[in-house]
């Protein structure tokens, strides 16, 4: 299940082979499909169900995401776990694209310049939107929005730009709002962008985390992963804890060559992480960054199948 | 006539070694491919189908765009290598256009696209060999693809062919037996036994039609089982790689959000 653009991935193993099936066969094996809700099991371990599949009846429960009634039945409609919280059965895809949630911080990248708002590609299901309202302009925070300011929104953010934000809201079709009024959000440069699935970033205290090779890490919730070189946090406020010309710049600062294989490095762990379906962590990529080092490989080298297996191996064989 | 293969011999046995009701051999990948949020590969005998789905994401054609539901779009692309002679279609061609005006009415009931207002689905069909059953083969794939992708859908969607050599009918024909036998592809919901696409490019007495009509439900609900073997297969591949670092994190670090860490242990 190991995923690099360029070349094929080989065929899952555990369903490598191709049995000869004839036809009729005999239906009875439809076993382990069927959930029984008193089951003091199901509370526990993770029941998994694909679409299509009865959950229960919907007399007794009220059906959640992933879910829909017919026929007085509860029916999965992705695959995935069924959690139960109470009487609300609902299921969680094993995969799919990120569902966004307030307050969630995210990184995106600006696709398209509109009046008084950017259309920011966020990996969602939608392009998410940044009203010129919730960005910080230069001047000070309380500062009012100029017809002006309208005018070169592309002095801000242009189409292709990166930028971290958080989510401020949704509107009524599900497309979130999101706003980057805070100094720790903004424009992006100094580094490299990975994405991951959404589902392989877990919240944390703090999304904002840096290493000790020198690389500052911002972990979506999107699953788009900012890696760069670390900033001191003296420099990060300038004036008034604002800086213009910092802020919306769109020229990186000068990167040694340690610090730029540092990145890209960890970009290259976080890849290889991601290909084997491992959760991401600050605490993660720091043991695997030490392990790399220690290792001594070669950069490019993580990304070759048997150093990546080896890769999450070590991170399973310390637990 | 002397020089035609047979295609169904005197002691029940087709061309390739099958009997009648014989389904060909299935095989069901799916690992994920390139950036693709959900992909499968899969073949039936010597047909082989790869499909990649892409999305609920921002519409690109923004005057098709739905303010109430997502638009399902479905492209197919056929190898120059995959048949016997090499022939190169373009995307304009009318026929490759019709699979995939096929493929996209089977799956508009299915998907729940009211789920995603304004947002596109795209599904992407690579035909890489084909030996009869296309559009069963692709329509298989494109679930697969749909579920890996995390889609709602309100069934697994089973498609095969079947065909009817003079009074005989039988499942899953070569390209050998569509050349010569009348044939129909049928796709069913195995649930409820709904069927969302029926279709039948040659004549075919009305009489027979019953027969190969419940045989191809029948059968779908074989391919069903697979399907489901396959999706579940991968499914608690997912889940377990999830779980296994999840018990991990609990024990050695205190980074995880404290509801996270709660459902966890319970």
């Amino acid at each position: 299940m190991i995923t690099f653009a360029s070349f094929a991935a080989p065929p899952d193993d555990l369903y490598g082979h191709g049995h000869r099936v004839a036809h009729p066969i005999d239906p009875a094996d439809d076993r382990d499909m069927d959930i029984d809700f008193d089951d003091e099991e199901f509370v526990s371990g993770s029941k998994l169900t694909v679409p299509g599949e009865t959950l229960t009846s919907s007399h007794a429960f009220m059906r959640g995401h992933g879910t829909y009634v017919d026929n007085e039945q509860v029916i999965a409609s992705v695959a995935g776990t069924v959690e139960r919280v109470n009487k609300l059965i609902s299921v969680r895809a094993a995969r799919s694209r990120y569902n966004p949630e307030v307050g969630d911080l995210v990184v995106g990248r600006i696709a398209e310049v509109q009046p008084k708002r950017w259309k920011v590609d966020a990996g969602g299901r939608q392009d998410a939107v940044l009203m010129l309202s919730s960005v910080n302009l230069p001047g000070g925070v309380q500062r009012r929005k100029l017809e002006s300011d309208e005018l070169q929104m592309r002095t801000f953010f242009e189409e292709g730009d990166l930028l971290v934000a958080e989510v401020q809201a949704f509107f009524a079709d599900g497309a979130m709002s999101l706003h980057t009024r805070s100094l720790k959000y903004g424009k992006l440069r100094n580094g490299q962008l990975v994405i991951v699935p959404p589902a392989l970033i877990r919240r944390l205290k703090s999304h904002f985390t840096s290493l000790p090779c020198g690389v500052d890490l911002i972990l979506g919730l999107n699953g788009y992963i900012w890696v760069s070189k670390h900033v001191k946090d003296s420099d990060r406020e300038g004036e008034d804890g604002f800086d213009a010309e910092a802020v919306y710049s769109n020229r990186n600062d000068d990167i040694d060559c340690a610090t730029r294989t540092a990145i890209a490095r960890v970009t290259n762990i976080i890849r290889a992480l991601a290909a084997h379906w491992q959760p991401l962590t600050d605490a993660v990529l720091l043991e695997a960054y030490e392990w790399a080092v220690e290792q001594d490989c070669d950069v490019k080298d993580l990304l070759l199948d048997d150093v990546a297996a080896a890769l999450v191996a070590s991170l399973g064989g310390q637990h | 006539m002397g020089s035609r293969v047979e295609i169904l011999n005197d002691d029940g046995y087709r061309s390739d070694g099958r009997r009648q009701f014989e389904l060909r051999d299935i095989t069901m990948d799916l690992s994920p491919r390139g950036t693709a949020d959900g992909s499968a590969m899969i073949t039936h005998g010597l047909t082989q189908v790869m499909v990649s789905v892409f999305g609920p994401r921002e519409a690109k054609m923004r005057a098709q765009t739905l303010h109430d539901r997502a638009v399902l779009n479905v492209e197919v692309n056929i190898a120059p290598f995959s048949t016997g002679e090499r022939r190169k279609r373009n995307r304009g061609d009318k026929r490759i256009l019709e699979l995939a005006a096929s493929i996209k009415s089977t799956f508009e009931p299915v998907v729940q696209t009211a789920l995603y207002p304004r947002s596109q689905i795209d599904i992407y069909v690579h035909v890489l060999q084909q030996d009869g059953g296309l559009l069963q083969a692709s329509i298989n794939a494109a679930t697969l693809a749909l579920v890996g992708a995390g889609i709602p859908l309100l069934d697994l969607v089973c498609a095969v062919t079947g065909g009817v050599h003079s009074t005989s009918p039988m499942l899953d024909l070569t390209t050998l037996e569509e050349n010569d036998i009348p044939h129909l592809t049928v796709a069913v919901m195995p649930k409820t036994g709904n069927v969302t696409l029926v279709t039948m490019e040659t004549r075919l007495h009305v009489d027979r039609f019953g027969d190969i009509f419940k045989l191809t439900c029948d059968a779908a609900q074989v391919i069903h089982q697979e399907m489901k073997r396959a999706a579940y297969a991968r499914t608690r591949r997912l889940v377990d790689a999830m779980d296994v670092d999840s018990k991990s994190i609990l024990l050695t670090g205190d980074n995880v959000d404290k509801d996270t860490a709660m459902n966890e242990l319970e």
